[in-house]
């Protein structure tokens, strides 16, 4: 059952993506990929979890380093994305 | 406990959705990314919490807090250091590692049963941890190759050789089998496999696409990474990382398309075909190409009143995005009307140019898109072609039996007069000849471009 409820929040998912970024402007292209970059670094709370039930030290240091791994992606994603941002904002005023 | 954890992880997935949202808006994208990564904080601190994490003799807090502190430190100082130029490689960078961390969680997983050969392993989990593996895995070194091919470690050119295609095909039927193999018996050697495969494959797959079809390779890895962390989340049935893996992929698919549409080509062309290798066949061009000084282009810039500038890759390369910015200043208060027109895939990545040209603080109304200006290509005295080759290729429009016939590319051959600036006389990435250079209204200035810039700067200010 639980299976069946994830199946249908992947679906309803895909769905609710391609509808918010139908249209994006093309001067936020970059920023729309390195953001949505960071996001998919979403898998460090799989690797905290996946790495939190190992027994075997194999698995132990596979989550260690999935841990780093995917931190570099979420924390260097998002400040890069604001950097990048910031810049743009400037102009506005 | 677990319902807290349950409706935290919806809260984050909440928060990823308002911030990609927002993101797609130039007003509310920079609260949109902080939005975005206070969901990422809200999900990893409960999943700090859970007593799964903190139990026992497994990775212990004191190593979470190891690994976390390496990752930031290297996040923050990439993400400090990079030069704007060098975006894309480091977006292929972090999108490879996310993939690479995909694919590291699912074979934890796996690996935690302890027992590799049991039986009873849920066919369900092992297909999760199988897709979670190939598409990390092909993410991964995909991303790899792109980051040497980008950052000019390796040639950018395609690698193409005999059978190609073949090997790919029969890597991928491989890869599959190997995957049924695992999902049915369970046996850890047939992941392996796979995970070997799957790296092989990213690698195999990049090496044919050449640099100027970099930006669908990035959007598409980018998918990619997404895909790879909602497999992940099937394989450890998290809600979160489904949601926000989903939504990066969707998101990621999307850039693709428009990227594809750019280039009047189908994703398929790009990943197979092998681009700008096969096209051999020599093009005879009517006319030369004439070289102007610095010195005459200046007479002729200072007589314009309207002024196009085309930046492309080169312009990246070069550096010269804060000289273009100064040139531009000075031809506007010399009366002159400027504008900055962009093609959507100029550049390795998709709004590249526009980065360049916000990191040099050009005004947003000069950046303009090419329908706008093709419009009004006629009326425009100096159109300034700044290391951008293809897409400026009037072969796209009129010559069918271009490999880029169809493309749709900035009319600056209708300007009245196109400056093309230019390293040398060679071709661009595709290796196809450029028409327009041989133009009766071009002028090539050839050399650096930010020193060619630099120099009409100085002619001004005399």
């Amino acid at each position: 059952m639980e299976l069946i409820l994830l199946i249908f929040v992947f679906v309803m998912a895909v769905f609710l993506g391609f509808e918010l970024i139908q249209k994006v402007p093309s001067q936020l292209h970059t920023p729309l990929m390195s953001g949505s970059n960071a996001i998919s670094g979403i898998t460090i709370v799989g690797a905290l979890l996946a790495a939190g039930v190992v027994e075997g030290s194999l698995g132990k240091w596979l989550g260690f380093a999935a841990l780093i791994l995917a931190t570099i992606n979420v924390v260097g994603g998002y400040m890069v994305t604001d950097r990048m941002l910031g810049m743009f904002k400037k102009k506005g005023k | 406990m677990e319902y807290f954890i349950n409706i935290s992880y919806i809260v984050a997935s909440a928060l990823f959705i308002f911030g990609i949202k927002m993101l797609g808006s130039a007003d509310t994208a920079r609260r949109g990314n902080m939005i975005s990564s206070i969901g990422m904080l809200i999900a990893v601190v409960v999943t700090l919490l859970t007593r799964d994490v903190n139990d026992g003799d497994s990775l212990s807090f004191g190593l979470i807090a190891v690994g976390l502190l390496i990752g930031a430190g290297v996040g923050v100082f990439a993400a400090k250091k990079v030069q704007m130029t060098g975006m894309p490689e480091l977006v292929a960078l972090f999108n490879g590692f996310g993939g690479l961390a995909s694919l590291l969680v699912g074979w934890a997983e796996f690996a935690k049963e302890g027992n590799f050969d049991k039986s009873e392993y849920p066919v369900f989990t092992a297909a999760a941890v199988v897709f979670a593996v190939l598409v990390g895995g092909i993410t991964f070194t995909g991303s790899l190759v792109a980051y040497l091919k980008l950052s000019g470690r390796m040639g950018g050119s395609a690698t193409v050789f005999p059978g190609q295609k073949a090997l790919n095909a029969m890597v991928f039927l491989a890869l599959l089998a190997f995957g049924v193999v695992f999902v049915l018996t369970g046996a850890a050697w047939a992941l392996y496999i796979v995970i070997a495969l799957s790296l092989l494959l990213g690698v195999l797959g990049v090496i044919p696409i050449g640099g100027g079809d970099m930006p669908v390779v990035i959007s598409f890895l980018n998918s990619f990474s997404g895909i790879a962390a909602s497999a992940a989340g099937f394989v450890i049935l998290n809600n979160v990382l489904i949601v926000a893996g989903c939504l990066v992929g969707a998101s990621g698919i999307i850039l693709t398309v428009i990227m594809c549409k750019a280039m009047n080509r189908t994703l398929a062309d790009v990943l197979f075909g092998g681009f700008g290798s096969s096209s051999s066949k020599a093009q005879e061009v009517e006319g030369e190409m004439k070289a102007l000084s610095v010195e005459d282009a200046f007479y002729v810039l200072e007589a314009a009143q309207s002024v196009i500038f085309v930046p492309g890759y080169g312009m990246a390369v070069a550096q010269a995005q804060h000289a273009v910015k100064e040139l531009a200043e000075i031809l506007e208060d010399n009366g002159c009307e400027v504008r900055h027109a962009i093609h959507p895939v100029a550049g390795r990545m998709p709004g590249h140019m526009n980065v360049l040209l916000a990191e040099a603080d050009v005004p947003y109304e000069q950046l303009c898109e090419m329908d706008d200006v093709n419009a009004v290509m006629e009326t425009v005295d100096v159109a300034i072609v700044i290391g951008a080759n293809d897409v400026v290729n009037p072969a796209a429009a009129e010559d069918e039996s271009s490999p880029i016939y169809g493309m749709p590319i900035i009319n600056v051959h209708q300007a009245k007069s196109v400056f093309a600036l230019k390293r040398g006389q060679g071709a661009g990435f595709s290796g196809l000849v450029n028409t327009l250079f041989f133009r009766e209204n071009t002028r090539m200035i050839y050399g650096d471009a930010k020193e060619t810039i630099t120099g009409l700067v100085a002619q001004f200010k005399d």
